[in-house]
């Protein structure tokens, strides 16, 4: 999984039957000391995830093994909103 | 299955059901000669290792089979603690 901060909303009124009622989030990637980097996603968001909020972003097939997204054509989604990361060098 | 170091730890209060009761920890990927291979990513504990420990990890799908019959929505686990490796 990697770790991003959710910068935005998508809306798509015609989209693949699957992903109706999906909210979908714009997420930019995170170094971890929790700076911006250049990359972003569009993510299915599992847990009611915020503006600005730092998540847990998982990635490829297993997106599908989130909550409610069986068999629903997704490759990221959001799965949990970070309280704490601890570095230990 | 690729080789990495703990360098800390993740806490999510709110997160998917599937990942109720699972211990998140960031790894850093390692060249076999022990250098960072790449970014950092947070992986799903299955064997209990701690921060700092050496250990190889799945990438994808095969990441949430440890926790078979359980559906956790992984794309990184830590499966195995190295005790050492060498080369040649």
């Amino acid at each position: 999984m990697i770790l991003g901060r959710v910068v935005g909303t998508v809306v798509a009124t015609r989209k693949d039957e699957r992903l109706l009622g999906s909210k979908l989030l714009v997420v930019q990637t995170q170094d971890l000391q929790g700076r911006d980097e250049a990359a972003y996603m569009i993510c299915v968001d599992t847990v009611d995830a915020g503006s600005s909020d730092r998540v847990l972003v998982v990635t490829g097939s297993s997106a599908r093994m989130a909550s409610g997204l069986k068999d629903c054509p997704v490759d990221a989604a959001i799965v949990g909103v970070v309280d704490s990361v601890e570095l230990n060098p | 299955m690729w080789l990495a170091r703990v360098v800390g730890t993740v806490v999510a209060t709110r997160k998917d059901p599937g990942l109720v009761g699972t211990k998140l920890l960031l790894i850093q990927p390692l060249t076999p000669e022990r250098s960072p291979h790449g970014k950092p990513i947070v992986a799903v504990d299955s064997v209990g290792c701690g921060v700092s420990e050496e250990v190889f990890f799945v990438r994808g799908r095969e990441a949430s089979f440890p926790f078979l019959p359980a559906e956790v929505p992984a794309d990184a686990a830590i499966v195995g603690i190295v005790d050492h490796w060498s080369l040649g």
